[in-house]
C-alpha cells in the first residue's frame, strides 16, 4: 500500500515535474509577452486615442491598409532602419572578427583588455548617446574639429541622410562590438590548435587561417551574432531619439531623414496618441524582424565549412 | 539598442513603484509632483512643507518633450502618474478633450486667474482641470556686449527703438551681421523667431472650431517668407530651442537676440551662469504676443487627491505666482499682480537690471490671447522641423512649406 502510493509519487514526479521547472518562464512568457502580443494585434484594429479607450472603434484591417499604401513617413522609417541595419551589423561583425583575432594572441594585460571591450557594452545607452551627439555637433564637436584639423570641411551631421546615419551607426558599432568580439573569442579559443598546425605545415599565410579555418569555424556564432543584432537594430530608438531632442525629437530630424520604424512608432503612439496606429506599427515591425532575421540568417550560413 | 526596451521598462516600473508608495515610512504623505524645466517651485516646496509637517514633496523634472508623453502613457495605463502634474499650454487641450482621468477643480476661485488662461484648461462639459501658472508674455533678451561689439546701440530703450516691427528687426539683424564679432549671428534659429511672430497673430494655428488653419494663414505666410530671408541673409545661428546644441550656443555667445517668453530666462540662467549682467530685455516687434505657460493639474489615478489638490491650489495662488516671479522670473496668471509694486517694479540684475516686471506685465496686458488646438504643440514641432529644412538648406522656402502643410494635414485624419 504505501509502497505503491510512493510509487505513483515518484512516476507523477518524472511524468509532471520537469514542466513545473519550466512553468515560471512560460507564466511569464504568458504574462509580458504572450499577452501583450495579442492585446497589440487587437488595438492595432482599432480607432483608439491613447487616452480614450472608451472611444475606440474596431476597423478592421485599416490602420495596416494605411500604412502599407498610404504613408510615406512609415516607408520612410522603414528605408532608414534598413540603412542602418546594414551600416552597423556588417561593421559589427568585421570589427569584432577582427578585435577577437587580436585578444587570442599572447598577449600581456590579456584579462584586462578582454574586459575592456565588454566596457562600452555596459554604458548606459542614454549617456553613450549624449556624449556621442555632443562629438557629432555642428559648430563644436571634436569630429568636426578633426575634419578641420585635416582641411576637411564641416559636417552638419545631424541635417544629412547619410551623415545622420553614420553617426547613429558608430555609436551602436561602439556600444556592441566588444560584445560580440567576446563571443567570437570563446568560440575561437575552443578551435583545436592541431587544425592550425597542420595548415602551417600545408605553407598557409595566416590571413588564409584565419579567413579559411577560424571564420569558417566561427559559423554558428557569427549566425548568432548576426541574428542578434539585427533583431536588437530593427527596434533602433534611443539612439535617434536622443541624436537632436528638443521638440522634434521624435520625428528623427526636420525631414524624418534619421527616424527609425521604432521612433516611427513611439512618435504616433506617444506623440500624436494614436494607440491603434502605432500598435499596427508594431505588428509590421515585428513580421519584418522576423523576415529580415531569417534572411540575415540565410546569408550568414553561407560562409562555407570546407 | 538591444536594451532600450528593457531600460525603458526599468525606467517605467521605477516611476510607477515610485508614484505606488504614497506614503514615506516616517508617516508623512508623499506627495510628488511632474514638472518640465524650471518653474521656481523649490523654495516654495520647502515653505509647504514647513507649514504642514505631515507632508513630503517630491518632485521629478523631465524635458518638456518626454515629461508630456510620460503622462500620457501614464494616463493611459492608468498608473505611474504624479500626484500633480504640470502640463504646458502646447498640450493641454489633449488632455483637456479627456476631463475623466483628472480630478476636476473647484471654480470658486476662478477670478485669480486671467479670463483666457481660465478658459484654456477648461473642457468642453466646462470641467477645470488644471490651475493656471504661468503665461509667457513675449519680449527680446539680446547680448548688450555683442551689440556693442557690432556697432549697435546697446541701451535698451534705444534697442527696442530699433524694431517697432519684424522687417525693422530683420533691417537691425542686417547691420549686426555686417559688424558682427566672429562666430555670433543675430538671432538663435528660425523656429523660435517664427513661433515669435506666431505667437502675435490673432489667429494661430487653428480656428475655433479646432479646424488647423495655419496652411491658409497669411500672417503666418508672412512671417515665414520673412524668416526664411533672414536666414538667407545668414542672421540665424541655425541653433533649435532646447537642444544641446542651442545650450552650447548660449555659452559660447553664438547669438545676439532670442524671443523671450518670460519663462525663457530662466532658461538663459541655467544655461549660461557666466553670461550674468550681459543679457538684456528689450520690447517685442508687434507688441504683446503669448508663447507657452503652464497648468497645474492631478490626475485621478493618484493615492492622496485631496492633498494633491490642495498643494496644487497653493502653489497657483497669486502669492506664490509673486514668489515665483521674483526667484525665476515665470509671468503670473494673477492679473491683480500685475499692479503690485513687487511684481511690476521688479528688475533683474542677470539682465543688466532690466525693469522685468514693467516689460513683461505691459506684454502680458498687451496680450490677446490666441486660441489653440488640440494638436497645437504637434503643429509647432512641424513648423519647427520646416523652418529646419530651410536653415540646413535641405529644402527651399517654397518646397518646405508646401510639405508642411501636408504634414499637418495628416494631424487631423
Amino acid at each position: 500500500m504505501k509502497t505503491d502510493w510512493r510509487e505513483r509519487r515518484h512516476r507523477w514526479d518524472i511524468r509532471y515535474a520537469p514542466y513545473a521547472y519550466i512553468a515560471p518562464y512560460f507564466l511569464l512568457f504568458a504574462v509580458f509577452g504572450l499577452f501583450p502580443l495579442l492585446y497589440t494585434a487587437w488595438v492595432s484594429m482599432q480607432d483608439r486615442n491613447l487616452l480614450d479607450g472608451d472611444a475606440a472603434t474596431f476597423i478592421g484591417l485599416d490602420n495596416y491598409v494605411q500604412l502599407l499604401t498610404a504613408d510615406p513617413y512609415f516607408w520612410n522609417a522603414m528605408g532608414n532602419t534598413l540603412s542602418l541595419w546594414l551600416l552597423t551589423t556588417v561593421p559589427q561583425i568585421l570589427f569584432a572578427l577582427g578585435i577577437a583575432q587580436l585578444l587570442n594572441r599572447r598577449l600581456r594585460g590579456r584579462t584586462f583588455f578582454r574586459m575592456g571591450v565588454l566596457l562600452p557594452n555596459i554604458t548606459s545607452v542614454a549617456a553613450v548617446t549624449i556624449i556621442f551627439a555632443q562629438l557629432f555637433g555642428r559648430d563644436f564637436g571634436l569630429i568636426n574639429w578633426g575634419l578641420e584639423l585635416f582641411g576637411a570641411g564641416r559636417v552638419d551631421w545631424q541635417a544629412g541622410t547619410g551623415s545622420s546615419h553614420t553617426a547613429i551607426a558608430a555609436m551602436v558599432v561602439w556600444r556592441w562590438t566588444g560584445y560580440h568580439a567576446l563571443i567570437f573569442l570563446a568560440s575561437m579559443q575552443a578551435i583545436p590548435t592541431s587544425v592550425y598546425e597542420a595548415a602551417r605545415l600545408d605553407g598557409a599565410s595566416a590571413w588564409q587561417q584565419f579567413w579559411r579555418i577560424t571564420v569558417p569555424m566561427l559559423r554558428p556564432q557569427i549566425i548568432f551574432s548576426t541574428v542578434i543584432a539585427t533583431a536588437g537594430n530593427m527596434r533602433l530608438l534611443a539612439e535617434p531619439l536622443l541624436f537632436n531632442p528638443g521638440a522634434g525629437a521624435a520625428t528623427g530630424g526636420s525631414d524624418r531623414q534619421f527616424q527609425t520604424a521604432a521612433l516611427y512608432l513611439y512618435e504616433q503612439g506617444f506623440a500624436k496618441f494614436d494607440f491603434g496606429y502605432a500598435s499596427a506599427i508594431a505588428w509590421l515591425l515585428l513580421i519584418a524582424t522576423v523576415a529580415i532575421t531569417g534572411l540575415s540568417y540565410l546569408a550568414a550560413r553561407r560562409i562555407r565549412t570546407d | 539598442m538591444r536594451r532600450t526596451g528593457t531600460v525603458i521598462g526599468v525606467g517605467l516600473l521605477a516611476a510607477s513603484l515610485l508614484a505606488g508608495c504614497g506614503d514615506a515610512s516616517d508617516g508623512k504623505t508623499r506627495i510628488t509632483i511632474g514638472l518640465f524645466g524650471n518653474f521656481g517651485y523649490q523654495q516654495l516646496f520647502e515653505e509647504y512643507e514647513k507649514a504642514h509637517p505631515d507632508v513630503d514633496i517630491t518632485d521629478r523634472t523631465a524635458s518638456y518633450s518626454d515629461h508630456h508623453k510620460n503622462l500620457a502613457a501614464h494616463l493611459a495605463t492608468n498608473n505611474g502618474a504624479a500626484d500633480v502634474e504640470a502640463v504646458d499650454v502646447g498640450y493641454i487641450n489633449q488632455f483637456k478633450a479627456n476631463p475623466g482621468q483628472f480630478v476636476e477643480l473647484k471654480s470658486d476661485i476662478k477670478d485669480r486667474w486671467l479670463d483666457w488662461k481660465w478658459e484654456g484648461s477648461l473642457s468642453k462639459d466646462g470641467k477645470q482641470i488644471g490651475y493656471g501658472t504661468d503665461i509667457g508674455g513675449l519680449a527680446i533678451c539680446y547680448r548688450r556686449d555683442l551689440f556693442e561689439k557690432a556697432g549697435l546701440p546697446s541701451d535698451r530703450d534705444q534697442v527696442s527703438a530699433l524694431w517697432p516691427t519684424w522687417e525693422e528687426f530683420m533691417a537691425t539683424g542686417k547691420r549686426f551681421a555686417a559688424n558682427a564679432p566672429e562666430g555670433a549671428k543675430f538671432f538663435d534659429g528660425g523656429p523660435t523667431v517664427l513661433n515669435a511672430i506666431v505667437g502675435q497673430a490673432p489667429t494661430g494655428y487653428y480656428d475655433k472650431n479646432d479646424k488647423i488653419v495655419v496652411g491658409d494663414n497669411a500672417e503666418i505666410r508672412k512671417g515665414w517668407n520673412l524668416v526664411s530671408q533672414a536666414v538667407a541673409d545668414g542672421l540665424s545661428a541655425g541653433l533649435l530651442h532646447s537642444t544641446p546644441q542651442w545650450n552650447t550656443g548660449f555659452k559660447q555667445g553664438q547669438f545676439a537676440t532670442l524671443a523671450c517668453p518670460a519663462w525663457m530666462m530662466a532658461k538663459i540662467k541655467d544655461q549660461a551662469p557666466d553670461t550674468a549682467g550681459n543679457w538684456d530685455l528689450a520690447a517685442v516687434p508687434g507688441g504683446g504676443g503669448n508663447w507657452g505657460g503652464s497648468y497645474l493639474t492631478v490626475p485621478k489615478q493618484g493615492k492622496n487627491v485631496d492633498k494633491a489638490v490642495e498643494l496644487a491650489t497653493w502653489l497657483t495662488a497669486p502669492e506664490q505666482q509673486a514668489k515665483v516671479f521674483a526667484n525665476a522670473g515665470l509671468l503670473p496668471s494673477a492679473p491683480k499682480l500685475y499692479s503690485e509694486e513687487s511684481v511690476a517694479k521688479k528688475t533683474d540684475p542677470f539682465f543688466h537690471d532690466a525693469p522685468v516686471g514693467k516689460v513683461f506685465t505691459d506684454a502680458a496686458r498687451a496680450l490677446k490671447p490666441q486660441y489653440q488646438g488640440p494638436k497645437a504643440g504637434d503643429v509647432q514641432t512641424e513648423m519647427g522641423n520646416a523652418m529646419q529644412r530651410v536653415e540646413q538648406g535641405k529644402q527651399s522656402p517654397d518646397e518646405s512649406w508646401n510639405q508642411f502643410v501636408g504634414d499637418v494635414k495628416r494631424l487631423e485624419d
